[in-house]
């Protein structure tokens, strides 16, 4: 797969000059990455016990250098070969303790590999249900937006059980940790998203098959309660305040909000049944899929879900940034401030 | 626990007896709201009449926001709430007593109501069993929810926004329960309603559950 093939190469990390971004995949543990690259601890995780390069990593960790771009003046292929960037040997040797430490290279990589991944996945979904697969016997043409409307949907579930993971763990007192409010927070809002998404491409679906924007079946219904909910559930998180206050808040706010959903679920199903059947079964489907047109589907399941790991990583490490930038913001204001003072 | 909820539900009514917010206030929002409806919907009673039972708890849940923002707005003059914590009562309590005094509030409230939805929108009061038991336990469900979100959004600036965004969603399935029974009852169908109230009592156990359970951490650090 090209995605696998490229990722060393684009290893090279953040602005250019600041340091030696040469760390493809054989060289990693003798070439020292720099002081910022030393940041990334796992997928998730970046070390806390940063120094000095605080107001560079805060502008770059979330940069372009995740979605594949190169330092300036140094190719992708002359990185590949193990090229410096200009200016990269004059910081290495202080960065040289750290960076031999850290597996950060290797949790960056695969963070570009799987966004790389994600992208060609989706391109190929979309190549393959647009120009490939033939239109349904039912549907037509229409079969084509069910490529990528389950998906969606399936994205939507593990991003809010993902959400409800972590408020569970970040509740219960022994695994109280700061990482599982970012995580709760970064997956509800990549949910949110893709909630959104599954309600628009449903009524897309909808106007043309049942004639109709909206219907008031249970699975559209609990889907845009559950957008509703979980808009709630990130007004409240953005609400200003202590933050281990909010953090908690939030994680039982988020409990209750996944608590309802089965709920709204068997309420609204029987509401239904009891005036007419639901228009269209969506839980048991009558489409039947097979050959190029089931294979497209599962692409379009696997590259979503893609999709969502890599948008759920970056927001985890923005909400890590943005934590971090809250601490020490105020810090480094006033030292900037004492030394404007002196002379 | 029951002595604390007893206590903590004894004083929140007894600050509404002197304060009347509620008669004062709340009541005249209710009916306000009921009338909006008949200018919305009416004059005809062919159109209103349906649509009692829908209408009336739509009141009813509006009211509901007005209760528990009252319910913690009175914790958060003078610092009440330093004193609340203070005071060594058990935290599950004070979510039971805090829970069953709007749970009060708002049965007085819905008995206006109906004879506001009779007279007004021509409703038949039947199955009065039926319109009672979903009014109790839709009032349970109702004032649990809200008392965890009251708690949740109480001390932040942006309350008065917050709770009814969190609050109404969530609120959804009691909305749809108590509807549907009281269309039963009033259609001279009380057979129909049982499983919108198991639903209600479903709610309201699950949520009192939870607020006993979280009630705590809620309070310690808000």
């Amino acid at each position: 797969m090209s995605a696998r093939r490229d990722a060393p190469s684009l290893a090279g990390r953040g602005a250019a000059g600041t340091s030696g971004a040469i760390s493809s995949g054989e060289t990693a543990p003798v070439v020292p990455t720099p002081p910022r690259a030393a940041t990334h601890v796992g997928l998730f995780d970046q070390q806390t016990n940063l120094r000095e390069d605080d107001a560079g990593t805060v502008t770059t960790l979330a940069s372009p250098a995740d979605g594949g771009i190169a330092p300036s003046g140094v190719s992708p292929q002359a990185m590949a070969r193990g090229a410096m960037p200009p200016g990269a040997g004059l910081v290495l040797p202080k960065a040289m303790p750290r960076g031999a430490k850290s597996p950060a290279a290797g949790s960056d990589k695969v963070v570009r590999a799987i966004g790389i991944a994600a992208l060609a996945g989706v391109a190929a979904t979309v190549w393959l249900g647009l120009w490939v697969t033939p239109n349904a016997v039912n549907f037509g043409n229409l079969v084509r937006l069910l490529y990528i409307h389950p998906p969606l949907a399936w994205v939507m579930f593990i991003a809010y059980g993902m959400a409800t993971l972590s408020s569970l763990l970040y509740l219960w007192p022994r695994t109280r940790h700061r990482r599982f409010d970012h995580l709760a927070g970064s997956s509800a809002e990549v949910g949110v998203v893709f909630t959104g998404l599954t309600l628009v491409t449903g009524s897309i679906w909808g106007r043309p098959t049942w004639g109709v924007w909206w219907t008031w079946d249970p699975l559209l219904t609990t889907t845009a309660l559950l957008f509703v909910l979980y808009l709630g559930y990130l007004a409240l998180r953005r609400v200003p305040g202590d933050r281990e206050t909010v953090a908690k808040r939030a994680a039982i706010a988020g409990l209750i909000a996944f608590l309802d959903v089965p709920i709204v679920f068997f309420s609204v199903s029987w509401w239904r049944s009891l005036h007419q059947a639901p228009t269209v079964d969506l839980a048991n489907g009558h489409l039947y899929v097979h050959g190029s047109m089931a294979w497209t589907l599962l692409l379009g399941f696997v590259s979503f879900t893609l999709v969502y790991v890599w948008l759920l990583v970056h927001r985890y490490r923005l909400a890590v940034l943005r934590d971090r930038e809250d601490d020490e913001g105020l810090e480094a204001a006033l030292a900037e401030r004492w030394a404007e003072g002196t002379p | 626990m029951w002595r604390d909820a007893a206590l903590v539900c004894g004083k929140d009514l007894r600050i509404e007896a002197r304060s009347r917010v509620g008669l004062n206030q709340v009541v005249p929002f209710a009916a306000a709201v009921l009338l909006l409806f008949g200018l919305a919907l009416g004059p005809d009673r062919r159109a209103l009449e349906p649509a009692a039972s829908g209408l009336f708890w739509i009141a009813v849940l509006l009211t509901v926001v007005l209760a528990v923002q009252r319910s913690f707005a009175v914790e958060a003059a003078d610092s009440a709430r330093d004193g609340l914590r203070l005071s060594g009562l058990d935290p599950a309590g004070i979510f039971l007593g805090k829970g069953a005094a709007i749970v009060a509030q708002l049965l007085v409230l819905e008995a206006l109501l109906t004879a506001g939805v009779a007279l007004l929108y021509g409703a038949q009061l039947t199955g009065g069993l039926v319109l009672l038991a979903a009014c109790v336990s839709a009032s349970i469900g109702l004032a649990a929810v809200g008392v965890i979100y009251g708690a949740v959004s109480s001390g932040v600036r942006v309350k008065e926004t917050l709770l009814p965004l969190l609050f109404l969603p969530v609120a959804a399935p009691v909305l749809l329960g108590a509807t549907k029974a009281w269309n039963a009852a009033l259609a001279g169908t009380p057979a129909h309603a049982g499983i919108w109230l198991s639903l209600l009592a479903i709610f309201a156990f699950l949520y009192v559950a939870v607020g006993i359970a979280a009630f705590g951490p809620l309070l310690e650090d808000s």
